[in-house]
């Protein structure tokens, strides 16, 4: 077959036919894909939710609720009930002052306010030092855990800023991001709930 | 030159990465680990093969004032499969490429081969083409993304091979992938010349 | 033979005796400023001395012997000097696999790669230096605290930089008479500001290095903290504290005067300094590293070929 001339009724032609046919190859891989894709995220969610709250029965992706932190940005709070009890909150947080970019965790907390423990979803610090925060503050050393710790009695910060926990080393930038991120959730969750001493608004 | 020959040309010969000195972003960008760089390099083979084989057997539809515009539809579109698979099916890859899946449509390497290859030649001979400068491209990255992993944190394909505190930090940060690179291009043209 | 015949452009190779001079001028130039870290650091400072000289010049015999299959020039003071001054930069109580590493940085990256003494772009020891500063971060930032001759090695005390303070917010800082003469944390051969100052003295004396670069490193962070400060005393430091702390005076000395990296007139050295100084100032007080030498230094070392290109050195008998 000769090779078709550049006219213009032979260009649009021969990039209409492409685009169209394009647009079909992906309309079809999205619907066999689109599924599966969206159960990933689910389970991922599922399982970070699982890993930081007690068991529960219900479905916490189901009883979502948003919250607002007190300064004023809306957060995602997942409720893990127990046999009608609250048994603790998953709260979706995230700060923006991380050393690279975004840091977005999921911070688990027992009604009374203690963090029971935390996982990190998305973050793009210096992999070998920042990146560490996926163990450090839950790690049982000296004062590096945030885990078992009240945010009842008032916010985390680092002992640099003359507060209890231990900053990664050679890390501090990170490490106030990440408990800022925690600092947040706390704030949103007691937002929403009396029990824990809030200020009750919103 | 037969098929076989326009294969292996590909992975050492005209090596994208070592000899060529193609699609450095990528090459650079995605290699802290040997699993990610095999990944984008597998990822980007795909595309090769499959922009390659297309364009070639729709080249005489495209009339030449449109050809580029028609082979980057044709490469976006095998790129976005990708992705979308990726996505579907190895979530944990796909969330330490996830940027970088997108910027194969720039790749030069794919543009490159379509134009200078695929749309002068047969069916058969582009596949082999694609395929071989893929998997060369795939090789280079493997080769990079073990070099700097082992480096800078004593594994290999995640297997420890020493202690990760005698890791040098450096070689999974952007620095140490040019050190890393320029050693592995110089070695490479050494060896190709001995 | 026929190498001997292309003309390179700059920097130039002196001819062979003026280079290990010069080199051992440098190197007697650095002993007030090692004397003082003896004191400081004991034990700690003069392995890690050792072990990086010794390395040094190891790594540059056997690459030059096995790799280059050339005549090794051990004695040309060159990688001993690049050794004292990797040494000078890193903490007393650095593990010594890890200055093995640096010494390989050094050496092997920063001047064989290149081609050997004269081919480098970037300042052997600031290569090594940096190359440790990214990849081992935790261990290059623990600052032993200064004693009277120590005798521990790696189990000594550990405390902050005074930049390192700044960073952190903080305002107390030793006082200017110990900062004079070395009494703080730091990369060891960087805290006698006194003793360095000597080196310059004996370096500009002999006339192994000019003054322009020195002082135009010092005069521009001087000025430019100095603006900082007035504008605002209370978030930054005064321009003295940035004078007496870090590599300032290390760097401006020693580092930045490296023949081979830095341009060859007059006016480009005074350029090359002013950008030098620019940019420590910068990444200082805006950066996230709270010690900007060393990267500042290397990347004028970048822009030196440019320098050269841009101010050329008179024809020699010409106007």
């Amino acid at each position: 077959m000769a090779k078709l001339k550049s006219t213009l009724p032979n260009m649009l032609l021969s990039l209409t036919v492409i685009c169209i046919s394009a647009g079909a190859i992906l309309a079809g891989v999205n619907m066999y894909t689109s599924g599966p894709i969206t159960e990933a995220k689910a389970a991922a969610l599922q399982r970070a939710i699982t890993q930081v709250t007690p068991d529960f029965d219900n479905d916490p992706t189901a009883d979502v609720y948003k919250s607002v932190t007190s300064d004023g940005d809306s957060l995602l709070i997942y409720p893990a009930i127990k046999d009608g009890e609250t048994v603790g909150v998953a709260v979706e947080s995230n700060t923006k002052n991380g050393f690279s970019g975004e840091i977005k965790v999921i911070v688990g907390f027992a009604p009374d306010g203690t963090l029971i423990n935390y996982s990190i979803l998305e973050h793009a610090e210096t992999p070998g030092l920042g990146s560490k925060m996926e163990e450090w503050f839950r790690t049982d050393k000296n004062n590096q855990s945030v885990i078992g710790r009240s945010l009842a009695d008032g916010n985390l910060t680092v002992s640099k800023d003359g507060g209890e926990i231990d900053a990664i080393t050679a890390s501090t930038i990170t490490s106030r991001a990440f408990l800022n991120a925690i600092n947040r959730a706390y704030s949103a969750y007691k937002g929403t709930d009396g029990s824990t001493g809030a200020t009750g608004s919103y | 030159m037969s098929n076989v020959k326009i294969f292996s040309n590909g992975i050492l010969k005209e090596n994208p990465v070592f000899v060529l000195l193609l699609g450095m972003c990528p090459a650079l960008g995605t290699t802290s680990s040997a699993v990610n760089g095999m990944g984008m390099g597998l990822a980007t083979t795909f595309v090769l093969l499959c922009s390659n084989m297309a364009v070639s057997s729709i080249k005489n539809l495209i009339p030449d004032q449109v050809r580029i515009p028609a082979y980057i539809v044709v490469i976006a579109t095998f790129v976005t499969v990708v992705q979308m698979c990726m996505e579907a099916f190895i979530p944990s890859l796909y969330a330490s490429l996830g940027l970088f899946i997108p910027l194969i449509v720039v790749n030069c390497i794919v543009l490159g081969r379509a134009e200078a290859f695929a749309a002068k030649n047969k069916l058969i001979p582009s596949a082999s083409d694609g395929l071989g400068i893929g998997l060369g491209f795939t090789f280079a990255l493997t080769l990079l993304g073990a070099t700097r992993e082992l480096f800078g944190t004593g594994k290999l394909f995640g297997l420890h091979l020493f202690p990760e505190k005698f890791g040098s930090l450096i070689f999974v940060l952007a620095p140490g992938a040019f050190i890393a690179l320029g050693y592995l291009i110089a070695i490479v043209d050494k060896l190709r010349k001995a | 033979m026929e190498n001997n015949l292309i003309v390179s452009p700059s920097p130039h190779i002196h001819g062979g005796d003026s280079i290990s001079k010069n080199m051992y001028g440098v190197i007697i130039a650095l002993i007030p400023a090692f004397l003082v870290s003896l004191y400081y650091f004991g034990i700690g400072a003069l392995v890690v001395t050792a072990v990086s000289v010794i390395a040094c010049v190891g790594f540059e015999y056997l690459i030059q012997k096995f790799l280059f299959r050339q005549e090794p020039t051990l004695w040309d003071g060159s990688a001993i000097l690049t050794g004292l001054l990797l040494a000078f930069n890193l903490p007393s109580n650095l593990p010594i696999w890890i200055i093995l590493i640096g010494a390989l940085a050094a050496i092997g990256i920063g001047k064989m790669s290149f081609g050997g003494l004269g081919n480098n772009i970037f300042n052997p020891a600031l290569v090594g230096r940096v190359f440790l500063l990214i990849s081992f971060p935790t261990q290059m930032t623990t600052w032993p605290v200064p004693g009277n001759f120590p005798l521990t090695y790696t189990d000594a005390e550990t405390g902050a930089t005074v930049l390192s303070l700044i960073k952190g917010g903080s305002h107390e800082f030793p006082t200017y008479t110990d900062m004079l003469l070395g009494n703080m944390g730091g990369s060891f051969g960087e805290v006698g500001a006194i003793a360095l100052i000597l080196g310059l003295i004996y370096m500009l004396v002999r006339r192994i290095i000019s003054w322009h670069i020195p002082v135009s490193v010092i005069g521009t962070v001087v000025v430019f903290t100095g603006i900082m400060y007035a504008v605002d005393p209370y978030s930054y430091a005064n321009p003295l504290v940035h004078l007496l702390s870090g590599g300032l005076l290390l760097g401006a000395i020693f580092m930045a005067t490296d023949y081979v990296t830095s341009p060859l007139t007059k006016k480009g050295m005074l350029l090359y300094g002013v950008g030098i100084g620019l940019l420590t100032s910068v990444i200082r007080l805006f950066g996230s590293y709270p010690e900007g030498m060393s990267f500042a230094i290397l990347i004028m070392n970048a822009f030196t070929p440019l320098i050269n290109s841009y101010i050329k050195p008179k024809h020699f008998g010409g106007k």
